[in-house]
């Protein structure tokens, strides 16, 4: 079908006219030196833009409205500027959310030089659709400094690259030594083991594993590790990109597993807030809890952080084993036309070094590192066991929402998640509807 | 739709004024015609330009698929947007059924509540503007304060209800107020209600100011045919009124989306229209398309909904 | 609508005895006050619940629960919730937006109104019809189109930092002005109908010119409604946040809304302290509505005058 666009845009014409005045706007109000910068980033290739000498302003987008990340990045950006007296950084901080919601219309109007952004097909997208820059150079720069896989992380489809990231946070099953300790557990390796764990807990009067979607992300968690540990990580990928089938015996699977434990899941989850469930774990009411990192934020007595300990996901086929491991990765990208491409690289040159994510981390204890032999002295238990985990790991997923089509996840897989919780008999008809979206939306 | 046309109309409507009419604009100078073509035109034009233009471009954007990034990417599908929403959305017909089950609601209770609030405040009682105050509340705080405000209240775990009648406890008697799709409904609801009442109350309360004070006072004064003579004297009088409020409480119900989005982002039973149009247009899932689609059966609805009850009004108020 | 008219109504119906009786009314005056009482108390709980909430210390919260007795009650929540949010900064942007939209919008719909109601135009029925249906519209229906327009019309150098209406505060005044007009226009025409078109006519034998008639005789006439209009579009533009999500990319730029947002975390959300975000973030409102209360409810005379 051909491509006819209502009149009231004019055509494709605009674009390029929208582009011409973002040029023209910046030769006007900046210094000579970035209009060489500007020309350069516009031309085809990325020339060598991290040898000149940068100097003046990069402006930066970020998310981090929350105390202590937006504490955090400001040391990033100190360090930097301390070591770059002649670059300014000017951020511009938008509420989390807000940030999410108008990232589409951000990235097409006035974007900053640079954002914070999400690793995986979140990025790809971006960089696909043309509103974002690739940044080759820097990755000349700091290509050392990252294992394989954090290359491929950082790469849109068309294999430049196009992300610098900053630190991830490993998905896992959390749960309290002291509680593991008192009842005589033990860490379950594969599905048998943990569904005899979900049985003791129970008879023992806890939730087995305590869950919350009314934040309807959490649900694609458990998917996702259920989805690699059964089917492996390809098939996992493959399902995200749209090219194999929800109507696939294998996806059925997964929900079959799901089914068999969602009994040993803590009542009424539909409608529980995250946090909630994770503070039924801080009062040992519930036994595990399957999510990131970041619930360690939840215990705020230090007393209870260090109780906090975790595992990964049992195995279930033992073709895969623990293979592979959910580690959502932040960090930055370049808009499409960076005001001040030279600085911006300097800037992203720096967030990818030790020295970069290293100025973040001892702000907020939260994350890891991803840089290799990254001293990982100062790290706190939850840290270091995220690392090991990390570096066990041969494959390294996203989460649904960052590795899939975004207005597949948030307009089909949140609800259609949250319709199996409510009612998991119906998994026959609702993956049939899943896969009939999916069509709709991958293939227009 | 341009100023050019709506300045033309006032020129020509000129010729077309009949005896009787409020207004002749043949002894208008020229000076004057300019001027009322001006205080027309400038606000005509910019409701058409940054309300028509765009709506129109809605409907046109509702037969295509885009992603919202450029303008090359936009794709004619025809009706293929509202055929799958029909079809294959699982999420529309509930949404349709959660805009009428508003609209019903407020229609039934809020509205006259607020009118039966109205009516009693107007009588000049003591502590009349405290209660008005309290009433009004709901009215001039923020969204986002009301559905942080009522999470408090129905949080699941340690919410205000649930803590007091031990109704939280997971493995016995567990009310999910927010997640259970035969609950949330309602309890939304409530939290809707709570507003609009307020917002009723005030409409009414300047509907009575209009109304003649000595039949007021006949009214109140005669406790045991109060409300005969409410129904046959100041409910009659309130006729303007009633239009106001039955097209705001129309709107209130088709545009139905910020108690709801902050409450529980609309989902597993909160489904609404306004709510499925955000979730396609706002954010990364940019579905333009698809989403313009549901927006324009929104827009269908609302229009069928009240074209036909001005066109009447309008026409009745002209000929009195 | 003139009170004979309905005086005349009354006589219809035959059980109403308009004028009757002494003023037995007293018991019926207590049940009433305790029905009112009772009610108005039952609105405030929401109010009160989060009042209490934010006057409490998390960590007390966390361990015994939201519904217990308090052993410290104080105002940090609220101290850290403005410290933390950036509110005055927001606060100020938000009277930018708010003061010129809602004079600009009163203004501009009591012109349509005017020419609507004491002007016998063709178009008449047409201009109304765009009004009111367009104050139908829900905001998403609008947005894709109107972003992509807010890129494309440009502004001189002292209204925007790139060129665009896109990401500029007069934009979103704008966008406030057009949105709100057409309730406004409705609300004020109904009201305009009701003035006697005979002020009207004896101001045109004298020779009162087109501006001279709506600024000396129509617009003092519609002091109460005007009033009125203006408190409620203060607390819906007040309130607002749906425009500033995809008209504005700078993260100072944002209304009062966003700095609510910046206090509920994504990993960690401190209800108390969110709840006494919520709280500041009303008092605004609440303070303009006591403030103008007597004249607001006074003036609020939507409906037909007495003639």
């Amino acid at each position: 079908m051909s491509p006819q666009s209502p009149r009231a845009f004019q055509g494709p014409s605009v674009d390029r006219r929208i582009m011409l005045k973002g040029l023209l706007g910046a030769a006007g109000v900046a210094a000579l030196p970035t209009l060489a910068a500007c020309s350069s980033s516009s031309s085809k290739s990325s020339s060598s833009s991290t040898g000149g000498a940068a100097s003046g302003t990069v402006s930066l987008g970020s998310n981090a409205s929350d105390a202590v990340p937006k504490k955090a990045f400001q040391a990033v950006y100190d360090a930097f500027q301390a070591k770059n007296p002649s670059i300014k950084v000017q951020v511009n901080t938008k509420d989390h959310d807000t940030f999410q919601e108008q990232i589409n219309s951000y990235l097409q109007a006035t974007p900053d030089d640079v954002f914070t952004w999400f690793a995986g097909y979140r990025m790809q997208f971006f960089a696909a659709k043309g509103l974002s820059n690739k940044i080759n150079d820097v990755w000349d720069t700091i290509g050392n400094n990252f294992p394989q896989s954090v290359h491929d992380l950082s790469k849109g489809q068309d294999g430049n690259y196009y992300f610098v990231p900053i630190y991830y946070y490993p998905w896992a099953v959390f749960y309290r030594k002291s509680v593991f300790a008192a009842h005589n557990y033990t860490v379950p390796t594969d599905w048998n083991g943990f569904i005899s764990l979900c049985e003791k807990m129970k008879a023992d009067g806890l939730n087995p594993i305590a869950f919350a979607d009314a934040d309807k992300w959490p649900a694609m968690g458990t998917f996702d590790q259920l989805n690699m540990r059964i089917n492996g990580y390809q098939f996992h990928m493959d399902l995200m990109h749209g090219k194999a089938a929800w109507t696939d015996a294998k996806v059925k699977a997964v929900f079959d597993h799901w089914t068999q434990i969602l009994p040993y899941h803590q009542p009424g989850y539909i409608g529980r807030k995250w946090q909630d469930a994770a503070q039924s774990l801080l009062q040992k009411k519930s036994g595990m809890y399957l999510l990131g990192t970041f619930v360690a934020q939840q215990f705020t007595n230090p007393d209870d952080l260090a109780d906090l300990d975790f595992f990964a996901f049992p195995a279930i086929d033992p073709q895969w084993g623990q293979d592979s491991i959910e580690a959502p990765v932040d960090g930055f990208m370049l808009s499409k036309n960076p005001k001040n491409r030279a600085a911006a690289a300097k800037l992203l040159e720096f967030i990818g070094s030790a020295d970069g994510e290293g100025a973040y981390l001892k702000v907020d204890n939260s994350y890891d590192a991803l840089v290799t032999g990254y001293d990982t002295s100062g790290y706190n238990a939850i840290q270091k066991k995220s690392a090991q985990l990390f570096a066990s790991a041969q494959h390294v997923s996203q989460f649904m929402d960052r590795d899939a089509n975004p207005a597949f996840t948030s307009t089909v897989m949140q609800p259609q998640l949250q319709a199996y919780l409510q009612n998991p008999g119906s998994i026959g008809s609702i993956l049939s509807g899943i896969e009939q979206q999916k069509q709709s939306i991958y293939n227009s | 739709m341009t100023v050019g046309t709506s300045a033309d109309a006032v020129e020509t409507g000129r010729a077309a004024d009949l005896p009787r009419a409020p207004g002749r604009l043949r002894r208008l100078t020229g000076r004057d015609r300019t001027v009322l073509t001006l205080m027309t035109g400038v606000p005509t034009a910019l409701m058409v330009v940054f309300v028509w233009v765009p709506a129109l471009a809605s409907i046109l954007l509702s037969f295509t698929s885009w992603d919202g990034i450029g303008v090359d990417s936009i794709k004619w599908i025809g009706l293929r947007n509202y055929q799958q929403i029909f079809t294959i959305y699982p999420s529309f017909w509930p949404a349709v059924e959660h805009n009428v089950l508003w609209l019903v609601v407020l229609a039934a209770i809020p509205t006259p509540f607020g009118l039966f609030l109205a009516y009693q405040l107007d009588k000049k009682i003591r502590f009349s503007r405290f209660y008005q105050g309290a009433f009004f509340l709901p009215v001039m705080v923020s969204s986002a304060v009301i559905g942080f405000v009522w999470e408090l209240i129905y949080n699941p775990d340690h919410g205000l209800i649930n803590s007091l009648f031990h109704t939280n406890n997971p493995n016995g008697t567990y009310l999910d107020w927010v997640g259970n799709p035969k609950l949330n409904i309602w309890a939304v609801l409530v939290a809707a209600s709570w507003r609009h009442a307020g917002y009723m109350m005030i409409l009414y309360l300047a509907g009575l100011k209009s109304v003649d004070p000595s039949l007021k006072d006949a009214a109140a004064v005669d406790g045991a045919n109060e409300w005969q003579a409410f129904r046959h004297v100041v409910f009659p009088a309130l006729r303007p009124i009633n239009v106001v409020v039955a097209v705001v409480t129309v709107i209130e119900a088709l545009r139905a989306f910020d108690i709801v989005y902050v409450f529980n982002k609309g989902e597993h039973g909160t489904e609404l229209l306004s709510i499925l149009i955000t979730q396609n247009i706002i954010g990364e899932a940019s579905r333009i398309g698809y989403g313009s689609a549901l927006a324009v059966i929104l827009l269908v609805v609302s229009l069928a909904a009240i074209i036909p009850y001005l066109i009447v009004t309008f026409r009745k108020e002209r000929s009195t | 609508m003139t009170a004979t008219a309905l005086a005349s109504d009354t006589a219809r119906p035959s059980g109403a005895h308009p004028v009757s009786g002494k003023r037995r009314a007293r018991p019926a005056r207590i049940v009433l006050h305790v029905f009112l009482a009772v009610s108005a108390l039952a609105w405030l709980v929401p109010m009160l619940w989060a009042i209490y909430t934010s006057l409490r210390p998390y960590s007390e919260t966390q361990s015994k629960g939201y519904l217990s007795l308090p052993s410290t009650l104080n105002f940090q929540n609220y101290i850290d919730a403005w410290n933390q949010s950036g509110m005055p900064h927001y606060f100020w942007n938000t009277v930018m937006i708010a003061v010129p939209a809602v004079i600009l919008t009163l203004l501009l719909s009591s012109f349509v109104a005017f020419t609507v109601t004491q002007y016998n135009l063709k178009i008449n029925l047409l201009l109304l019809m765009i009004f009111t249906a367009g104050n139908l519209l829900p905001q998403q229906v609008i947005i894709t189109p109107l972003y992509r327009l807010y890129l494309l019309i440009g502004l001189p150098s002292g209204l925007s930092d790139s060129g665009k209406m896109y990401d500029t505060i007069f934009g979103l005044v704008v966008i406030h002005v057009a949105f709100q007009s057409g309730f406004c226009t409705f609300v004020l025409s109904n009201y305009m109908k009701t003035i006697p078109t005979g002020l009207r006519e004896a101001a045109v034998v004298d020779g009162a010119t087109v501006w001279q008639i709506y600024s000396r005789i129509i617009l003092p006439l519609l002091k109460p409604a005007v009033a009125a209009l203006a408190t409620l579009l203060s607390i819906w533009i007040y309130n607002d946040f749906f425009w500033a999500i995809v008209l504005i990319s700078d993260g100072n730029k944002m209304p009062i809304t966003s700095a609510l947002a910046n206090l509920s975390g994504t990993f960690f959300t401190n209800d108390n302290l969110v709840a006494a975000g919520a709280l500041l973030t009303a008092v605004p409102t609440l303070l303009v509505y006591f403030l103008l209360q007597r004249q607001f409810v006074s003036g609020l005379t939507l409906g037909a005058e007495k003639g």
